[in-house]
């Protein structure tokens, strides 16, 4: 069976390498109030990582120093961070767009009150979960009472300005399928969103539609179901090599918790940190370097060259 | 049976238009239009697709419409349901037919 580093070498003639490091994404922990059943990273309540203040200041620094356009904050639930704001802050002073990736319901904890307005205030772009429009498929992914949760947030963040035309604040979602199936059409899902939620009163950008990946819990899942080898082949058999100019890990550099440098978010649940070649610390950020890194790659990569691409 | 159905001969269908091409076109033009969003959502077409997959028993139709399915946000309470709808009919349409062997019989039964 062909290596996804072999297929990527006949589609370009050469080894997925980065096209340069607009985006530093920081993954500032994993500790997560929902537990769902497609997290890559298996994240939830018990995680105890978490990024530092001084690794949080290492990347502040690597974004002023290098002029990094964009910083996209993830985890686990980057909200249940108590040095969030600080990031952000600190981000958008160096002259950043921030993005933070949000399940949504967590800004329902006490530990997240008065977040969206301090995202609002900030200019922050929110890049939402909301893996299905249908409440019942959300509830069993990730847990009861989940989908009314997340539209009440979606509502407040809908009145703060979020998702509404002129206001210049950016409400993005993210669809996920509910199982071991590759998502359908990106427009036609946008569109079901669009009018589904808009008869909740909710509205919102763009719809991001993002492919199951094969590793932490939802590994663990196709394990149990005896599906890993048949969704290995599903997306192996969807490889599209259009797909590999927009690949998030050739225009980003993914930052773990404890400042380690990741080609993406995968790659951290699989424990493999960029090319041995480029300094692979936050403190050592070197993005000249990194710029022109090799990309590391292992099977699970097949799932973001799967038809649309999760780019 | 397994050398009759093979799964992965659900993903070469396309192989099926081999020789007719302009037959097959037109095939999969009205089926995919058949399964669009009109004045019943794909969601409850999905659900029809599925019941008839079992009613016919064909292991790729199930394939297909239980992905379909899910897709559509369904869980195994929905698919169970549809199975039962459709087990439903046929088992109502072999009962039927008892009418048919009681006129046979009560013509030649002493």
């Amino acid at each position: 069976m062909r290596s996804f580093d072999d297929t990527v070498r006949e589609a370009l003639g050469g080894p997925l390498t980065a096209a340069g490091v607009v985006i530093l994404q920081l993954n500032i922990g994993y500790v997560c109030n929902l537990r769902c059943k497609h997290c890559h990273l298996s994240a939830g309540p018990e995680r105890g990582e978490r990024m530092s203040l001084e690794t949080m200041d290492e990347a502040l620094r690597a974004v002023r120093r290098h002029g990094i356009p964009t910083v996209d904050i993830t985890g686990g639930a980057p909200e249940l961070s108590p040095r969030l704001r600080h990031l952000v802050a600190g981000a958008r002073a160096a002259g950043a767009h921030v993005i933070v990736r949000s399940n949504l319901t967590v800004l329902l904890e006490p530990a997240a009150a008065g977040l969206p307005e301090f995202y609002r205030d900030q200019g922050v772009e929110v890049v939402a979960s909301l893996p299905h429009v249908v409440g019942a498929s959300v509830d069993r992914v990730r847990g009861g009472g989940t989908f009314e949760k997340s539209l009440s947030v979606l509502r407040r963040l809908n009145g703060l300005g979020y998702g509404k035309k002129g206001t210049g604040l950016v409400l993005n979602l993210v669809y996920n399928p509910p199982g071991a199936i590759l998502p359908g059409p990106q427009k036609e899902l946008e569109d079901r969103y669009r009018r589904e939620l808009a008869a909740q009163g909710i509205v919102f950008d763009r719809l991001f539609t993002f492919a199951n990946m094969a590793l932490g819990r939802f590994r663990e899942f196709l394990v149990r179901s005896r599906g890993l080898e048949s969704y290995l082949a599903q997306v192996r058999r969807a490889f599209n090599p259009a797909t590999l100019d927009g690949l998030m890990c050739r225009h980003l550099v993914s930052v773990r918790w404890d400042g380690t440098l990741f080609d993406c978010d995968f790659n951290q649940a699989t424990d493999l940190p960029v090319e041995a070649a480029c300094p692979r610390h936050i403190s050592a950020f070197d993005p000249g370097r990194l710029a022109r890194r090799r990309i590391v790659t292992g099977e699970h990569c097949f799932v973001c060259t799967a038809g649309a691409g999760t780019g | 049976m397994a050398d009759y159905y093979n799964s992965d001969d659900l993903e070469r269908f396309g192989e099926v238009g081999k020789y007719k091409p302009e037959l097959f076109r037109k095939f999969m033009e009205w089926y995919q239009a058949s399964l669009e969003d009109g004045a019943l959502t794909k969601r409850e077409k999905a659900l029809i697709g599925l019941g008839v997959a079992h009613a016919i028993q064909c292991p790729y139709c199930i394939d297909a419409f239980t992905r379909e399915c899910v897709a559509e946000g369904m869980d195994m309470e929905h698919i169970t349901e549809a199975v039962h709808t459709a087990s439903a009919v046929r088992g109502g349409a072999a009962l039927i037919h008892g009418l048919q062997a009681g006129n046979t019989a009560e013509k030649i039964l002493l």
